[in-house]
């Protein structure tokens, strides 16, 4: 459905995107995941024929986006970064308004039908400018959504939500991706991997990574990190910790917490908290240390570049990290 | 064409939620109307029948300085709150988007037009036999005609920025050059005064329209400085998609 290849741009000297290539088929889902300033924008943009790309070729239904474009943009829906409202229309008008530019049937009914879909509708009649951002959100959403669209491209469509709704957001996704393209960024790893049938990781305009959620995590699970807090100075215990054999790293954290990576497969939880206890301090938390996607591309880059992680463990370095 | 229609009948429908657009009409009435009262006044002190020119000669003057601030926003507003990748994302031709955005702001100015006149026709019964139809008819179309040249200048001047008091400028200094480009004509010899007399907006309107004649030269001249100013919105668009 979206075939991209070689895409590359460039802000005057600055190359925003370089030589990408990938594919999204019919019915699938991919997230678009990278840090700010990763390209993940810029891509979006050049796939909606916003703008175009510097060179490369995109084509999405079978449609050029530079020498078909006005066919592209018919069977894509498309939420940018931004969501483009305007202030001084209502809901309804303004959904009007798209629908009509989008030549959809029997508009009205589609309108209140979006609506209902991101529960907005007894805001129907409420100017733009007095809704709450993630209301702004729903209603860029509702655009997107107006001319069931065959490519749903979504720009961070869950930022500015309040958790229930980005859990109905999630579901609107997954239920839209069933029988229709969804390409989507993010910089949330736990939301790529709730929605996305695969992950696309793209870093400083290229892409690092290209693979299922699943696979993803199995590959960087080869280390977890725990975030262990105990009362009084932890750094007093980073000798108990460090002799355990299944903690391969120990990094200590500006708020007087410290986290470990256990080696691959291991569990060394249970471990660490007999140690710290038996060596007479108080436990007073331990819990799993969120991966986010910095870390990951350091762990992607490690290992590209350094080999096994599992030489690591013989020698049980201590890798002392201040942040 | 539908396009067309949809863009500027939403964006004729914006004009009565926006302020500015109230704040415009407002003051072109009210300098009109004191205008009016004064002219009126004066006709009556020095006993001379007043023609169509007291309400139209000011009324040209004054839609030429408030015209900026009704196209200003047209384009540049949507550069600013980012629904301009909206509309360039929907499947709407660049040339469409700003044919339609003319569209609406000339409709707004002829809604404007149509309520002064009311003016013509409270002179048409103060004087007697009435005033000259002829004049009245030609003063009106060399008004609509030089609205859709100065909209569509508006328009493109508008396409240009993301401010809107920029773009308000930016239209003014283009439109007050054209407006008096012609003045240094005679001091230029024949060929290169003859050119600039062509190109000064004012002279096609005051030596023609505001006086009864109406020449299919400056008819001509008239559209094709708003299919210019269209094209040139049109190309400054689609270079935009291209910075």
């Amino acid at each position: 459905m979206i075939r991209v290849s070689g895409l590359t741009k460039d802000y005057g000297s600055r190359r925003a995107i370089n030589d990408l290539n990938f594919e999204v088929n019919k019915g699938e889902i991919v997230g678009f995941l990278g840090p700010n300033g990763a390209g993940k924008t810029t891509t979006m943009r050049i796939l909606t024929g916003y703008m175009p790309p510097t060179s490369g070729k995109v084509e999405i239904g079978g449609f050029d986006v530079i020498e078909n474009s006005l066919e592209v943009r018919k069977i894509v829906g498309y939420l940018p970064e931004t969501v483009p409202l305007y202030d001084d229309m209502t809901v309804f008008d303004y959904l009007m308004f798209m629908a009509d530019l989008r030549k959809v049937e029997n508009a009205e009914d589609r309108v209140d039908e979006v609506l209902e879909l991101v529960q907005m509708e007894e805001r129907s009649e409420g100017y733009i400018a007095n809704l709450s951002k993630g209301m702004r959100q729903r209603i860029g959403l509702a655009q997107a959504l107006l001319h069931k669209p065959d490519v749903l491209i979504l720009d961070e469509p869950t930022i500015g939500l309040d958790p229930a709704q980005v859990v109905e957001v999630r579901k609107i996704v997954r239920e839209i991706g069933e029988e229709r393209t969804v390409l989507l960024s993010t910089h949330i790893l736990s939301e790529a991997q709730q929605v996305c049938n695969r992950v696309l990781i793209i870093n400083k305009g290229r892409i690092v990574a290209e693979d299922t959620p699943e696979r993803l995590q199995a590959r960087l699970s080869g280390a977890q990190r725990v975030t262990i807090r105990i009362k009084g100075e932890i750094a007093d215990a980073i000798p108990y910790i460090s002799k355990i054999s299944g903690v391969i790293n120990i990094f200590t954290k500006a708020d007087d917490t410290l986290e470990f990576e256990s080696a691959p497969g291991e569990d060394a939880r249970a471990q660490v908290a007999r140690a710290v206890v038996q060596s007479g301090f108080d436990l007073i938390e331990l819990q799993p240390a969120t991966i986010n996607l910095e870390e990951i591309f350091l762990q992607l880059t490690r290992d590209e570049g350094v080999g096994n992680v599992g030489e690591e463990i013989s020698e049980t370095e201590i890798n002392i990290e201040e942040r | 064409m539908r396009n067309i229609w949809i863009i500027a009948r939403k964006e004729y429908q914006q004009y009565f939620i926006s302020p500015v657009a109230y704040a415009v009409a407002f003051m072109i009435f009210l300098i009109i109307g004191i205008i009016f009262y004064a002219n009126i006044q004066a006709a009556i002190a020095q006993q001379f029948a007043p023609g169509i020119d007291i309400v139209v000669g000011p009324l040209v003057t004054i839609l030429l300085f408030t015209t900026p601030a009704i196209t200003m926003r047209m384009i540049s507003e949507e550069n600013r709150t980012g629904t301009m990748e909206l509309l360039l994302t929907a499947p709407v031709r660049d040339s469409e988007l700003i044919v339609g955005k003319w569209l609406g702001g000339f409709l707004f100015i002829v809604t404007l037009l149509i309520i002064t006149w009311i003016y013509p026709l409270v002179l048409n019964m103060l004087v007697k036999p009435g005033i000259d139809q002829g004049v009245l008819i030609s003063s009106y179309l060399g008004l609509l005609l030089l609205m859709a040249a100065i909209i569509a200048i508006g328009v493109a001047t508008s396409s240009l920025f993301s401010n809107q008091i920029a773009a308000f400028f930016a239209c003014l200094g283009i439109l007050l050059i054209f407006w008096l480009i012609g003045l240094p004509a005679q001091a230029v010899g024949s060929t290169a005064g003859g050119l600039l007399n062509y190109l000064d907006l004012s002279q096609h309107f005051y030596n023609s329209f505001y006086v009864g004649v109406i020449d299919l030269k400056d008819v001509i001249y008239y559209l094709s400085v708003t299919c210019l100013a269209l094209f040139l919105g049109t190309i400054s668009i689609e270079t935009r998609r291209w910075r």
